[in-house]
């Protein structure tokens, strides 16, 4: 299959067309997914999340700077909002790496997300799928931040930075979102800001605070000074960026990552499932007119939505039951 | 299968940073419906062919108003063409003296808006001119 | 403004008259649109009485020209002394050509020269940068070199002559420039006059030429402050500009906020980090503001600048000295406002908003040439623009009397609003803790965005007209006739620049350019050896470079 040959040799413009394809739900994608699929699992995912200005492109960028120090190729997919109002968006995040642009050790793709919940868009497992395949040593993920419910990427990352700014009410705002849970590593970023050393001690109490079994990963707190002084951010970033390559060797070597693999792989089997079966059943039972007219059984309390759904189960899933 | 969406880059090839044009483009775009990448001032014209492919945007809008166009707005086309996505449409505005249309057209500028273009003509145009079901 | 009782009295009486007449026309005749506001979109009254200036004191808020708080004007007799200076603001392609144009200039009776300068020389690069190609000579003239800039001065008096430059990021390697070329010519520094742009804050917030980190280009800022005010007194070391800000897209009130909060960032910083007591640095402050089409907002907007710049310097930073109250500045007609379409009618443009800073009391005016809107300006249509100025003040009347819509009960009360809106501005950004702290929020640029954004649609929706554009149109294209750059200026310019680079001293030149990078780590002034290593032709670039590797190199978050 050319395509899938294509994406393997690296080839920007194929994987880029065929991402996509992904995103417009164009049906010959899934079929050259499942060429390259078996290339796939080599690179280190990193996702990066936080709320809204507090500064993860940026980190991104310099942590791509470092990537490319150390010779490694890079793949960036940065997602952001779809404007549920006219469909349109703004894909923001690109412009802070654009002095990467023409490396062409580097892919950057900028994803919207859609109509997708959870911070991410419905193509980003793929996107990272065909990034994979093309033979990106590591590939940053970065979540819309929004700062609420962005815990999707714990089943596409290897490794979650969560990135919070002093000042802002991030501490508050991190819990109640619940990505606290999700962080292999915290980074609190413009550090030279007020209330910095504030809100990594606070951090660190709550680490320690938290149920972490013995031998396990202790997520450490970062700090990354000012981005405009760039001597100080350079340094601060290659603390970060080692720390990243410490989680994945950690991840190994206490055989942890198959762990990971086993989330990622699960949830994708899940996507899939939906995808092949929910999804034409749904579609089937609004075309035949059959959903109308079940909701009007349940509005009408002639029937209950169990008892619907294992109707519908023996119809169209015959073999199951 | 599902309608295409469509992506467009808006860019500011060059050393101007007069980006008042872009900026409004930018957003006029996204409440039109499209999937938006500005580049930001200041990039090379092989930036902005780099960008639009890792980007697979159908359209790239190009706007300089230093009076660099002459060299900056073709060059971008060709840098497309060399890595095979010649099927990109490019556009451009900003500064740019009726003598100089014809030449940009013969470089394969698909259009040009000076000062003045109202919002909806350009996306009516982008509309009636980017298919991006027959892109290659 | 005080008014008898019985005066408000009767006047409330007429008022209540005047509306139930109105309310009767309307009713037959109604208005043509329900709104009526500025360019800006300032909602405007049917009509302005006693009532709207009632509460305004003669003394607090109005006062004489030369008195505070300088609301009627700086000097004490208006035009009358000499007029504005006539400055067009001009360059293209080589030092040489551009050298041509000004002694033109001067022939024709422009008063002070104004330098524009080419993209890779406003950003700090060589012309034979990759970055810098197809740039050159196009907007502006090309300067690498001091040897470039003594062509560029050749023939000019400099000791009798004030220029102004147009230069931001590398205004400390430009201005060294005009410091060496005097000194080369006999000139002694104390003998130069004229101004450098060398705001910076608004490059952030606006016109996006960048190069270092807002912080440290402050820096670079207080040491020309600081290097003028010992030993070029006569220089105006800082232009603090609205005019970008509003080209930008920004509504008066945001032009005249923003410029205001950073001339303040400006004073704030001088003072902290060079020790100087205000009134050592102040009066050489001098500002930009743009002139737009909206005839009475822009005076408006120029006679509130003066009055909230003496409160600021008097109250919020004590200044002592009354020069320091004042405020100067330069006016610029509108390039936003003029149109590719029937473009002779942008002589017209060009003329009300000339005439509306010179109502405003503008110490200095570049008027636009018609076909700005499409190139540089062509030698006729700079004479047009030139003669335009030369009309407003020999012919029309406009300078025989100081300020002249002072006590208008209209102008008065909309020059009160916008300057209360310019203190909710001013607050909202002290809260922020300063321009730097609101710019990396992205504040006022996102502010000027959405001004901009609000300003198209109200276009493209009719709600707002300009003529050629959505009303009036015609098919028919005018043409005129365009001024062309030679790319081969490009070529020219390397060549002169590989020459200079092959007879200097690259020695000398290294160990200044070492001497630049040690006064920057080192925190001290960095003019003295910025004019030695122009003097050993150093280039622009090699200097900027220093910056940039010492400092940082900052780049556009593309805010929309």
């Amino acid at each position: 299959m050319e395509r899938g040959d294509k994406i393997k040799a690296g080839d920007v413009r194929t994987a880029s067309r065929l991402i996509r394809d992904i995103e417009d739900s164009i049906p010959e994608a899934k079929a050259t997914i499942k060429h390259i699929f078996p290339y796939t699992g080599k690179a280190q995912v990193v996702g990066i999340t936080g709320s809204p200005g507090a500064g993860k492109s940026t980190i991104v960028d310099g942590l791509i700077e470092t990537s490319r120090k150390k010779e490694q190729t890079v793949g960036v997919l940065a997602v952001d909002p779809t404007s549920p109002f006219t469909g349109g968006a703004t894909l923001g995040d690109r412009i802070r790496m654009q002095r990467h642009s023409e490396d062409i050790g580097v892919f950057i793709r900028s994803l919207a997300t859609r109509g997708s919940l959870g911070g991410l868009s419905k193509a980003v497992g793929d996107a990272i799928h065909v990034m994979d395949a093309m033979g990106k040593d590591v590939i940053f993920v970065e979540t819309v931040g929004t700062g609420q419910q962005e815990v999707e990427i714990i089943h596409y990352a290897h490794t979650v930075i969560v990135v919070l700014v002093p000042g802002m009410g991030d501490e508050i705002q991190a819990i109640k979102a619940g990505i606290m849970e999700i962080a292999d590593i915290f980074v609190i970023n413009k550090a030279d800001r007020d209330g910095a050393q504030k809100l990594q001690r606070e951090l660190m109490t709550m680490i320690e605070m938290s149920h972490i079994p013995p031998g396990g990963w202790k997520p450490p707190v970062l700090t990354i000074r000012n981005s405009f002084k760039p001597e100080e951010f350079e340094q601060d970033l290659r603390t970060l960026s080692a720390k990243v390559r410490e989680h994945y060797d950690f991840l190994i070597s206490s055989d942890l990552i198959g762990d990971r693999q086993k989330r990622k792989r699960l949830h994708e089997l899940n996507e899939a499932i939906r995808f092949s079966i929910l999804e034409p059943v749904l579609e089937m039972l609004v075309k035949t007119g059959e959903l109308d007219s079940m909701v009007e059984k349940l509005v009408k309390k002639e029937s209950d939505p169990a008892s619907l759904a294992e109707e519908i189960a023996k119809k169209y899933l015959q073999g199951c039951f | 299968m599902a309608k295409r969406k469509i992506r467009v880059m808006v860019a500011k090839p060059g050393l101007d940073g007069h980006d008042r044009g872009a900026r409004v483009l930018a957003r006029c775009f996204r409440d039109a419906g499209f999937e938006v990448i500005y580049t930001g001032c200041h990039q090379t014209p092989a930036q902005i062919a780099a960008s639009a492919i890792q980007e697979d945007v159908d359209l790239v809008g190009l706007s300089c108003l230093s009076g660099a166009h002459r060299y900056l707005f073709p060059q971008v086309v060709n840098l497309l063409k060399e890595k095979g996505a010649d099927d990109i449409t490019v556009i451009g505005g900003g500064i740019i003296p009726n003598q100089d249309f014809q030449k940009l057209y013969d470089a394969g500028i698909k259009a040009i808006f000076v000062p003045g273009t109202t919002l909806d003509t350009i996306v009516n145009w982008v509309n009636k001119n980017v298919k991006p079901v027959e892109r290659k | 403004m005080y008014f008898a009782k019985e005066v408000l009295s009767q006047s409330s009486e007429l008022k209540k008259k005047w509306e139930d007449e109105v309310r009767r026309v309307v009713g037959k005749v109604p208005d043509q649109k329900a709104r009526w506001s500025t360019v800006s979109d300032l909602e405007i009254r049917r009509l302005y009485g006693p009532d709207d200036i009632k509460d305004m004191d003669f003394v607090r808020d109005i006062g004489y020209p030369g008195q505070f708080p300088y609301l009627r004007g700086n000097q004490v007799t208006g035009y009358r002394g000499r007029y504005w200076t006539f400055r067009m603001f001009s360059g293209m392609g080589s030092a040489a050509e551009t050298n041509k144009r000004w002694h033109m200039l001067l022939k024709e009776g422009q008063t002070g020269l104004s330098t524009a300068f080419d993209f890779p020389t406003l950003m700090g690069y060589d012309t034979d940068s990759p970055k810098a190609r197809g740039e050159c000579g196009k907007c502006g003239v090309a300067i690498d070199t001091l040897e470039d800039f003594l062509q560029l001065v050749d023939g000019i008096p400099m000791d009798e002559i004030t220029t102004s430059m147009t230069i931001n990021p590398p205004a400390t390697v430009l201005w060294a420039m005009y410091c060496a070329a005097a000194q080369i010519k006999g000139i002694p520094l104390t003998k130069i006059g004229g101004t450098i742009q060398n705001d910076m804050l608004k490059e952030f917030i606006a016109q996006k030429t960048l190069m270092c980190p807002p912080e440290p280009s402050v820096r670079l800022v207080s040491d020309t402050v600081e290097f003028g005010t010992k030993y070029v007194p006569r220089w105006n070391t800082i232009s603090i500009s609205g005019y970008h800000i509003r080209e930008a897209g920004s509504t008066a009130v945001q032009e005249l906020a923003f410029t205001l909060r950073d001339g303040m960032e400006y004073v704030e910083d001088v003072i902290n980090r060079k020790g100087l007591n205000v009134d050592e640095f102040a009066p050489r402050l001098s500002f930009f503001f743009n002139s737009h089409v909206d005839f009475f907002e822009e005076i408006c907007k120029m006679r509130a600048a003066r009055r909230i710049w003496a409160k600021v310097m008097r109250d919020r930073y004590k200044a002592k000295d009354q020069r320091s109250w004042w405020m100067r500045f330069h006016t610029q007609t509108a390039g936003c406002s003029l149109t590719a379409q029937q473009p002779y009618n942008n002589v017209v443009r060009t003329a009300t908003q000339a005439l509306a800073a010179v109502l405003g009391g503008t110490q200095s005016l570049h008027t636009n040439s018609l076909d700005e809107v499409m190139c540089l300006p062509s030698d006729h249509a700079v004479q047009i623009a030139l003669r335009t100025q030369q009309i407003i003040a020999e012919e029309t009347g406009a300078a025989n009397t100081i300020d002249p819509l002072a006590g208008s009960y209209f102008v008065e009360a909309l020059t009160n609003e916008m300057e209360e809106q310019t203190w909710e501005y001013i607050n909202k950004i002290d809260e922020m803790g300063g321009m730097v702290a609101a710019i990396e929020k992205g504040f006022p640029q996102l502010e000027i965005a959405d001004a901009a954004y609000k300003f198209q649609r109200q276009i493209d929706s009719c709600e707002k007209i300009m003529v050629g554009v959505n009303k009036y149109v015609t098919e028919e294209e005018i043409p005129i006739p365009l001024l062309e750059i030679d790319d081969k200026v490009e070529e020219d310019q390397i060549a002169r620049l590989n020459a200079v680079r092959r007879k200097r001293d690259n020695k000398a030149v290294k160990k200044s350019l070492d001497d630049i990078k040690n006064a920057c780590k080192k925190g001290e002034n960095v003019m003295p050896s910025c004019i030695e290593a122009v003097k050993n032709m150093a280039s622009v670039q090699e200097i900027c470079d220093v910056y940039r590797e010492i400092y940082g190199e900052y780049r556009d978050p593309g805010l929309y």
